[in-house]
C-alpha cells in the first residue's frame, strides 16, 4: 500500500546547533498526534537520513510534546562541522525538514 | 496587575530595520530587544576589533538607534533597549550610541555596557582546556581569535537598575536579553527558576522576530501567510508570574497562532525538558498555546529547575580558506553536461596539484541539498542544473583555484556552460567549551548621559 505525503498531516521546522540538527514534526490535527507517535520513530527517521547521517556522531534521538502535539527530532552530526566550516550549499541544513515532510506515511 | 511589554527588534544582525520601528511607535512598548549576535559573528567582530580598536561591533547599530532612539527619548511611555549589538566591542558601540545621540539632539539619555563575556585571557592562561571538536585551546596557537562566555540575564538588570535607557551587551544567551527586563520589573530572585524558566520561554519565542509572527513558515497551498513584505514583528505582554500573550502591531503582515508559536518553541531545541541557559534549566515539555483573539496566543505550561554549575564559552578560530566555483547548463542534456562538468573540475584539481582538506562538488537543483541518494526521490530531468565545487583548503592560492577551475569551464569544458561565478573566504570556525562561573563577572559601564 502506497502512503500519503506526511506533508498533507504536519509542518515542521529545522534549527541547528554545531554540527547538530533539530527537526520538529508537528501534527495538525490533534487526532493525528497518538498514530503520529507510533510511527513516526527515532529509528524510521535515522533510516530515512541515513545517506547523510554519521554513524560515529550518535544516534538520532526524539522527545514527544504532547501539549502541542509535536515530535522534536535530533540528529547529531549530520551538519558535518557545522555551519561555520561545512562545505555545504545549506550550511544550517535547514532544508532539511522539507525532505522529512516527503515521507510516506502508510496509515491503516 | 501591572503587565509589561517586550518587543523583539530584529531576528539576527541583517533583520530587517522598519518592523522595529513600527513596534517602537505603536507597540506601546515598555522594552525594545535586538538579538543580532550569530555563532560566529563575534569572531567576526573581533577580527575587526584587531585591525581597529573602535571596530568590532553590528554594522547596523548606527542605523537601527538613528531610527528608535527618537522614541526612547520622546514624552509618554518610557521605552527601553536591549541589545548584543556590542558583539566584540560593547564600549565602543555605547559610545557610538552617545554620539548618534548627540547628533539627534537626544537629552538625557543613559547608556551603559555590559562586559564580562571576553574570556580570551582566562584561556590563554590555562590553555590545556579542552573543545569539543576534540582540540585542545593550546593546539589552535596563533589561530585562535575569539573565546566569550554566554553571559545570562544578571549584568542587563543591574544596568536597568542603574536606571540605563538603553543596555549594550555582548555575548549573552539569547533568552536572557528577554528575561532581564522581566526579572527587573517584577523582582523576580535569581533561584526563582520556575518564574525564570517561564521568562526564557518568553525570551525563546520572541529572539528570532518575525519567525513567531509568519515568517520562515509559509508554505504556499498548505500554511498560508498574509502580506510577508509587511511582515510584522512580535511582542509579548507579560504578567509577574510569568504568564503572557505573544501578539504584533494591529494592521502589519503575518500571522500569531498556535502553529507558528509550535514551531518556534522547537527551533534550536534538544530536550525541550533542559532547554540550558546560563539563568536556568527551562522545562518547555508541559508548554501549550491558547488562540485567544486574532494573532493573539496565550502561552503557559513552562518551569524551570536550578541552573547549570558551568558557562558555555564559544571559541572562534581561523581554519584555512573556502574557495568556491559555479557554472550553469541548460537545456535539453543539461543534467549530462552538468554531470560531466563535475568530473573535469574534480580531475583537473588533481592534475594541477591543488592541496585540499575536503572537497565538495554538486549540482545545485538536482543533489546540492541533500545528496544523491535521498535527492533520488524526485522526478524528471531538469531543465536548468548549476554545478557547485567547493573546497576548504590550508592555503588562499589552492582556494583560488577551485574556483579558477570551474571558470576554465568556459573554453574548455562541455558545451553551453553560463554563468560562472568565483569565490573565496577565509574560515572562522567556531567551537565550543564550559567553564566555571567563577571565571567569569559581567560589569556594567555607564556613559554619562548625553
Amino acid at each position: 500500500m502506497s502512503g500519503l505525503e506526511l506533508r498533507a498531516f504536519a509542518h515542521s521546522r529545522t534549527g541547528d546547533k554545531g554540527d547538530t540538527s533539530n527537526i520538529s514534526v508537528i501534527a495538525y490535527r490533534v487526532e493525528d498526534y497518538p498514530r503520529l507517535c507510533e510511527w513516526l520513530t527515532a529509528e524510521r527517521v535515522a533510516d530515512y537520513f541515513a545517506p547523510l547521517l554519521d554513524p560515529a556522531a550518535g544516534p538520532v534521538r526524539r522527545y514527544a510534546i504532547p501539549g502541542v502535539r509535536a515530535l522534536n527530532f535530533v540528529l547529531p552530526g549530520i551538519l558535518r562541522g557545522g555551519v561555520t566550516r561545512s562545505l555545504a550549499l545549506d550550511a544550517h541544513g535547514k532544508s532539511l525538514g522539507s525532505a522529512l515532510l516527503d515521507m510516506q506515511w502508510e496509515r491503516d | 496587575m501591572k503587565t509589561l511589554r517586550i518587543g523583539s527588534g530584529a531576528g539576527y544582525s541583517g533583520d530587517r530595520i522598519e518592523p522595529a520601528v513600527e513596534l517602537a511607535a505603536k507597540g506601546e512598548l515598555d522594552y525594545l530587544v535586538f538579538e543580532c549576535l550569530a555563532e560566529r559573528t563575534i569572531a567576526l567582530a573581533q577580527q575587526a576589533r584587531l585591525s581597529d580598536p573602535e571596530a568590532g561591533y553590528d554594522p547596523l547599530l548606527r542605523e537601527r538607534m538613528e531610527r528608535v532612539l527618537p522614541f526612547v527619548a520622546g514624552a509618554g511611555r518610557r521605552l527601553r533597549i536591549i541589545t548584543n549589538m556590542g558583539a566584540a566591542n560593547p564600549l565602543a558601540a555605547a559610545r557610538e550610541v552617545r554620539r548618534i545621540a548627540a547628533e539627534l539632539g537626544l537629552h538625557g539619555l543613559r547608556i551603559a555596557a555590559v562586559t564580562g563575556d571576553d574570556v580570551l585571557e582566562v584561556l590563554r592562561a590555562e590553555p590545556s582546556r579542552l573543545l569539543d571538536n576534540g582540540l585542545r585551546v593550546e593546539q589552535l596557537g596563533d589561530r585562535l581569535v575569539s573565546a566569550n562566555a554566554y553571559l545570562g540575564a544578571e549584568g542587563i538588570i543591574q544596568a536597568l537598575a542603574a536606571d540605563a535607557d538603553v543596555v549594550i551587551t555582548g555575548r549573552v544567551a539569547d533568552p536572557s536579553l528577554f528575561l532581564a527586563p522581566q526579572c527587573f520589573e517584577f523582582g523576580w530572585a535569581a533561584d526563582d527558576w520556575p518564574r525564570l524558566g517561564r521568562g526564557t520561554l518568553i525570551g525563546h519565542l520572541l529572539e528570532c522576530a518575525g519567525q513567531i509572527t509568519g515568517g520562515y513558515f509559509s508554505d504556499p497551498g498548505v500554511k498560508e501567510v498574509p502580506d510577508l513584505a509587511h511582515l510584522g514583528f512580535p511582542l509579548a505582554e507579560v504578567d509577574a508570574g510569568g504568564r503572557a500573550t505573544i501578539t504584533k502591531v494591529v494592521g502589519s503582515g503575518g500571522r500569531v497562532d498556535a502553529a507558528t508559536c509550535t514551531e518556534q518553541l522547537l527551533y534550536e531545541v534538544h530536550d525541550p525538558a533542559a532547554y540550558l541557559t546560563p539563568d536556568v534549566t527551562a522545562d518547555f515539555q508541559g508548554v501549550s498555546f491558547v488562540e485567544e483573539g486574532v494573532n493573539r496566543v496565550g502561552v503557559q505550561g513552562a518551569s524551570g529547575r536550578q541552573r547549570p554549575e558551568t558557562l558555555k564559552v564559544s571559541v572562534g578560530y581561523l581554519d584555512g580558506w573556502i574557495g568556491e566555483g559555479q557554472m550553469s547548463y541548460g537545456g535539453p542534456g543539461a543534467l549530462a553536461r552538468a554531470r560531466l562538468a563535475r568530473e573535469i573540475v574534480l580531475q583537473r584539481l588533481e592534475i594541477i596539484g591543488v592541496k585540499t582538506e575536503e572537497v565538495r562538488a554538486e549540482l545545485i537543483g538536482v543533489d546540492a541539498l541533500y545528496g544523491e541518494a535521498l535527492s533520488a526521490r524526485g522526478q524528471g530531468e531538469p531543465w536548468e542544473v548549476r554545478l557547485r565545487v567547493a573546497a576548504r583548503c590550508v592555503e588562499r592560492a589552492d582556494a583560488l583555484r577551485v574556483g579558477n577551475e570551474v571558470e576554465t569551464l568556459y573554453t574548455n569544458g562541455p558545451s553551453g556552460g553560463g554563468g560562472a561565478s568565483k569565490s573565496v573566504r577565509q574560515v572562522v570556525a567556531v567551537a565550543s567549551l564550559l567553564l566555571p562561573r567563577e571565571n567569569l563577572t559581567a560589569t556594567v559601564h555607564l556613559e554619562e548621559r548625553s
